[in-house]
């Protein structure tokens, strides 16, 4: 590749709805206000950034091009600088199109499904416990680094069957691959390149000495002609597992005590009825959703009235159409107990998240336990609370006091 | 009024999010790739009314059909 680009400082935004950019400081800290601005101007804006880029700004025009693979790529799934070629970063089904798409997605979802997740919740409550136990007596901790961020990465690292002891490692690609790789493809490569081998070591283990995981469950997997899968396909859906099991759900954890931090009113509630904590996940979903994905506008068409046009790509956010006050009334208020809720957080159409049971399951047992031994904490006033930039929002920094205020 | 009810799964537009199942896990059933069908006829039993308009209004790919039969 000869086109490699350097990590750039992009200049700061002065006009949003004609020169957006969502790895700017001010959208990493607080992106909802800029949503509005944005929705307000047109249901598409459009950015030079990135080589060119759309975003859609309504939940129906977000429902549109989630729901249109005739236009919209999968092949290129997060929006950078510079468009890294296709197949060296292929993790099927996330980057497949129809009709690649949907083998590849059957075969992930048999493991992912609710009943599937009820095996593995008693496991999750032992680890948020054994989580809280290393920090309950110490009056603070920061959430972020103590106990979001390590419920998701056990339980996939559990699921995947690879030591949840390596977890700084896959945490470390991760943030190369959806972080600093935005703006320089020598970390994406890097750390696919890293993921990659990692894989392929376990696979080899794997074939003297088979294992009930989900590293063995790809192995041994046939397509549609009864014939194994390529490696590049089984380690691209392996990095996918990996990448997309844990900062997407170690955000949601994490914004969902950073709101209950800040709002003794429906800490207090669902301690007094946790009944209601799977309706509230669904609402800190929505109002805090982490996840936001890319499309690559592969033939011309025209969404919302807006045209569009092919070799841009798309900043498909799901969290902004989760703020659309035409779909949800009160739409910038978390409301527990919402009861009509059709949100987007893992997305819509063909590319559901496979994980989403998952997610759901770890977002409900990591609030209960938590919520059963810590009643009352705050944002600790002499620590900061800092969030990730870019395709994943979440606080990676959340410092707490723990106990009643004095 | 003793009105009947049936919900109905579009298969086309489901997409597994299971929300339907986690609602009203009376009405609807997960086949192994966890997209959702109604459970039998989809009548639905009565006292479970509630569920099935709440299954409708909480999918988000618009795929439940409540028949008032």
């Amino acid at each position: 590749m000869s086109d490699i680009s350097q990590p750039a400082a992009h200049p700061p935004v002065t006009d949003w709805v004609n020169d957006f950019d969502h790895t700017d400081p001010q959208w990493t800290e607080d992106p909802f206000p800029i949503w509005e601005e944005l929705r307000a101007a047109s249901p598409v804006v459009h950015t030079e950034r990135f080589l060119g880029c759309y975003m859609p700004t309504t939940y129906e025009a977000v429902r549109e091009i989630a729901n249109d693979t005739e236009h919209f790529s999968s092949r290129r799934i997060i929006v950078r600088d510079v468009r890294p070629e296709v197949a060296r970063n292929a993790a099927p089904p996330i980057t497949s199109d129809p009709p690649v798409h949907k083998p590849a997605k059957q075969l992930l979802l048999p493991p992912f499904t609710p009943d599937a997740m009820k095996k593995l919740e008693p496991r999750m409550r032992a680890i948020c416990n054994e989580l809280i136990d290393g920090f309950i007596a110490d009056g603070k901790v920061d959430a972020a680094a103590r106990y979001s961020k390590y419920i998701p990465v056990q339980a996939i690292a559990h699921m995947l069957g690879i030591p949840e002891s390596d977890s700084d490692l896959f945490i470390n690609w991760i943030h190369m691959i959806l972080e600093l790789g935005i703006k320089d493809e020598n970390k994406l490569l890097e750390a696919v390149h890293g993921m990659s081998d990692y894989f392929r070591a376990h696979i080899e283990e794997r074939r003297s000495r088979p294992t009930d995981d989900l590293i063995s469950y790809l192995m041994n997997a046939k397509d549609k002609e009864g014939q194994p899968l390529e490696e590049s396909h089984v380690l691209g859906s392996l990095r996918l597992l990996l990448i997309a099991g844990i900062d997407t759900t170690w955000s949601a954890i994490g914004s969902s005590l950073w709101h209950l931090a800040r709002t003794p009113a429906d800490r207090e509630r669902l301690i007094a009825e946790p009944g209601l904590i799977p309706t509230a996940v669904e609402e800190l979903l929505r109002a805090y959703s982490p996840v936001t994905m890319a499309r690559e506008v592969v033939k011309e068409t025209t969404i919302s009235g807006c045209p569009v046009k092919t070799g841009n790509m798309v900043l498909l956010s799901f969290p902004a159409a989760n703020r659309d006050p035409k779909m949800f009334p009160d739409a910038d208020k978390v409301v527990i107990d919402r009861r009509e809720n059709r949100h987007a957080a893992f997305g819509l159409g063909i590319h559901r998240c496979v994980g989403s049971n998952l997610a759901r399951m770890e977002m409900q047992v990591a609030l209960e336990e938590w919520l059963k031994r810590i009643p009352d904490f705050r944002l600790d006033p002499a620590g900061t609370v800092t969030w990730s930039q870019g395709t994943v929002r979440g606080p990676r920094q959340l410092p707490f006091l723990l106990g009643k205020a004095m | 009024m003793a009105e009947r009810l049936r919900v109905h799964v579009d298969p086309d537009k489901c997409q597994g999010h299971a929300r339907c199942k986690a609602l009203a896990p009376e009405l609807f059933e997960l086949d192994e790739y966890g997209n959702a069908h109604e459970a039998g006829d989809g009548t639905v039993p009565p006292g479970l009314e509630d569920k099935a308009w709440l299954a409708k209004s909480n999918c988000p790919e618009i795929a439940i059909d409540v028949i008032e039969e």
